[in-house]
């Protein structure tokens, strides 16, 4: 740092006669989506260097994971990524069943392809409609918002409950199936609702000039830095590299759906904002195709080892009531071992390390948030820019601070 | 999880390391290689150079702490190849009178803030990591939260603020 | 300030009408500092949206400097770390002020019982109004505008008049 400074004072293009200024961009700052702290010294209005410090959210998910049963974790789970929280669940649900071997029924997978595809939206309606006020077009995030309002109202709040925190998977399938009508809305709002908001925020945005100087060329990044740096997700794929979990190593019944896998090019801030948007418009294809293809059939697996016995079992009969009560006082019984299983979150890859020893409970659980490696990134993102472009690239580089803390 | 051929990855860093593979395994899919700490960088250095293997991506670092066996943290890494599309997990024992493990800084840059995380939460000192400080916790926090004797609701003197 | 009553108990009749004056402008524009932390935060903002639109409470203007606000909303769960952070607002916001806990988590912890998380935002400054749920529905949050709203009307006592509780 003070190699720069000399260097820069000899050659006569330091700023300002004087030492750098350091500003601190705090944890309770609007452009920060909260809890993230920026450290920058500033050379006039350049970033010479960028620390970012976080863990103002640290909730414990880990040592709170250890003292509870392999049910009791899924709640903790929806609160790491709150935009998205069906995707963890989904995400999580997997990797014990895989630590338990079990396969679940194809209308689970259809109906986890649909909730994951269905928050991917809302966490790119989120990540773009923040970005844009950050930068300071508030329209759009007017216009994502009604999308994200009938979706929570009409599609995630019948379905599992609530709105936000949804803790709807189990292990072994689903919390219930789909209610009735459920289907026919979800059409109607991806056609009535959803497609509409994109193609408006697309014509305020794509073609504006102000939002293109204000975007392009702005904290770009090369795949083999990328790549070297741990990206990945939306980040990863404008910067060029084309990684995809749902295509390369494909889970759920993604090889079923005919979709496309947007790459970027410079991998600027521009190229992640039309990435997104593209992303959307393919789950919104893949969320057609599911709905379609979506076949009839049970939602659990027909195994009392993982799922709760019917209500009228646990009251008429002897084994239902002592199934029941063992899986709510002993939690899950779940083999031995250790597994990584990872999904493609909204913002990247989303990888649970779970460590079992036998028993209702983990061991441990890591979660891999994709948001970590993009904060770490950062300073390579902005610095050498402008402290406006900071904020430009802070909201495009999506840091949901529940995952990144955990 | 597709089907690969078994154990490719474990095959040639057997060949290639011998002993210092402590022990293997493919449960539920997962390539695992339990490593000698003492050539991590090493290993990991093949690893991601091999034309075979091409483990560019490290995905994740971690420690665990298994309380009673000795020794007593695990350092596990897990890679993944963009090209050859396989993940590999390595694990290495770290004793807990001497918890240090050489960083894999130079190998993948990304591992550093997974590193700074492995020292916040179970005390794993990483030998050569440029800035080894707290990262999740406050700085006047005392102890390795993440270990198992540690109480999960343990509460610390607040630091800034007064109760 | 809330609507105050004379030592002697007989106010006069144009300190009761300026006071209720200054009340009706106060409660028809309590602007909020939202310090949005986690999950909660995703609600404030639909709050503030088209559909749960918070506006018309007199909520209008969102700021995001502590100078300018009456209402702390803190929405989300605040942890040992962030907690001198939040004091610092606190103390940095004008007189008269409420403090809204919004969620589990500002309450009281939430289902978070750690060596993280504090234990609800009451340990550190009175708080006015407690939203539970987790996290709240937007309807929540407007209905703790109008118990303010309701608080300045009737001239109750603030939290910070009993402020602080050692228990």
């Amino acid at each position: 740092m003070a190699e720069i400074e000399a260097y820069q004072r000899e050659a006569g293009t330091l700023d300002m006669q004087a030492e750098p200024m350091i500003l601190n961009i705090g944890p309770s700052h609007p452009a920060t989506h909260a809890t993230l702290r920026l450290i920058a010294e500033l050379d006039g209005e350049t970033i010479l260097k960028l620390t970012p410090e976080f863990g103002y959210l640290h909730r414990c998910f880990e040592k709170e994971s250890e003292n509870a049963t392999w049910t009791q974790v899924i709640p903790y789970t929806d609160r790491l990524n709150y935009v998205s929280s069906l995707m963890n669940n989904v995400g999580y649900a997997m990797a014990v069943e895989k630590l338990c071997g079990v396969e679940v029924t194809e209308r689970c997978q259809y109906i986890r392809v649909l909730i994951c595809e269905l928050s991917r939206i809302i966490d790119h309606m989120v990540c773009i409609g923040t970005n844009m006020v950050d930068i300071g077009a508030l329209t759009n995030f007017w216009y994502f918002w009604k999308p994200r309002e009938e979706v929570y109202r009409h599609l995630i709040e019948p379905l599992t409950g609530i709105r936000l925190t949804t803790a709807y998977t189990r292990i072994g399938g689903l919390m219930w199936d789909l209610p009735d009508g459920w289907v026919e809305k979800c059409r109607d709002i991806c056609r009535d609702v959803i497609v509409p908001a994109i193609a408006d925020v697309n014509a305020l945005l794509t073609k504006n000039r102000i939002f293109i100087e204000r975007t392009m060329g702005v904290g770009a990044i090369d795949p083999k830095e990328a790549i070297a740096r741990g990206f990945t997700g939306p980040c990863l794929r404008a910067a060029g590299v084309p990684l995809d979990l749902r295509k390369d190593e494909t889970y759920l019944v993604y090889d079923r759906f005919d979709f496309d896998v947007p790459i970027g090019e410079e991998g600027d801030t521009c190229d992640r904002y039309m990435v997104r948007m593209e992303e959307m418009r393919q789950s919104l294809r893949i969320i057609d195709q599911a709905l379609d293809q979506l076949p009839e059939g049970p939602v659990n697996v027909d195994d009392p080892r993982f799922i709760l016995p019917a209500k009228k079992d646990v009251y008429e009969t002897i084994e239902g009531l002592m199934n029941h009560f063992k899986h709510v006082m002993d939690g899950v019984q779940v083999p031995a071992g250790e597994v990584y299983s990872a999904t493609e979150a909204a913002n990247g890859e989303l990888g649970y390390y779970i460590v079992s020893k036998g028993g209702g409970g983990p061991y441990k659980i890591k979660v891999r948030p994709p948001c970590f490696p993009l904060f770490q990134g950062m300073p390579h993102l902005c610095e050498g820019g402008m402290i406006a472009d900071l904020i430009a690239v802070l909201g495009s580089v999506n840091i949901i601070a529940g995952e990144l803390d955990r | 999880m597709t089907d690969k051929q078994p154990s490719v990855v474990l095959a040639k860093l057997i060949e290639r390391f011998g002993d210092d593979i402590v022990a293997t395994h493919s449960d539920f899919g997962d390539d695992t290689a339990r490593v000698n700490r003492e050539r991590i960088v090493e290993i990991c250095t093949f690893l991601r150079d091999d034309p075979d293997l091409l483990f560019d991506f490290a995905m994740d670092l971690t420690g665990v702490d298994y309380l009673g066996e000795e020794p007593r943290f695990e350092v596990v890494y897990h890679l993944y190849s963009l090209e050859k599309k396989h993940r590999v997990r390595i694990k290495a024992r770290v004793p807990e009178e001497d918890p240090v493990i050489d960083s894999v800084i130079p190998v993948w840059v990304g591992m550093d803030w997974f590193e700074r995380e492995a020292y916040d939460m179970y005390g794993i000192l990483f030998r050569d990591h440029p800035n080894l400080k707290r990262i999740l916790m406050y700085e006047a926090f005392e102890g390795h939260p993440l270990r198992k004797d540690y109480p999960k609701a343990r509460r610390q003197p607040t630091v800034g603020v007064e109760e | 300030m809330a609507v105050n009553h004379a030592k002697d108990g007989a106010p006069g009749f144009l300190t009761t009408r300026f006071e209720a004056l200054l009340a009706w402008g106060r409660k028809y524009s309590i602007w909020p500092f939202t310090f949005a932390t986690a999950c909660c935060g995703i609600e404030v903002m639909g709050a503030f949206g088209t559909h749960y639109d918070i506006a018309r409470f007199g909520a209008e203007v969102i700021r995001f400097s502590p100078r300018q606000a009456d209402m702390l909303l803190v929405a989300g769960t605040v942890n040992y770390k962030m907690a001198p952070v939040l004091v610092r607002i606190y103390e940095q916001m004008l007189e008269p002020k409420w403090v809204v806990a919004m969620g589990a988590c500002a309450s009281s912890g939430g289902f978070y019982n750690n060596y993280s998380v504090a234990q609800g935002i009451d340990k550190f400054m009175p708080v006015d109004i407690y939203i539970p749920g987790c996290p709240p529905i937007p309807e929540q949050i407007i209905d703790s505008i109008v118990l303010i709203q309701k608080m300045i009307d009737s001239g109750g006592s603030r939290a910070r008049d009993r402020w602080p509780i050692k228990i």
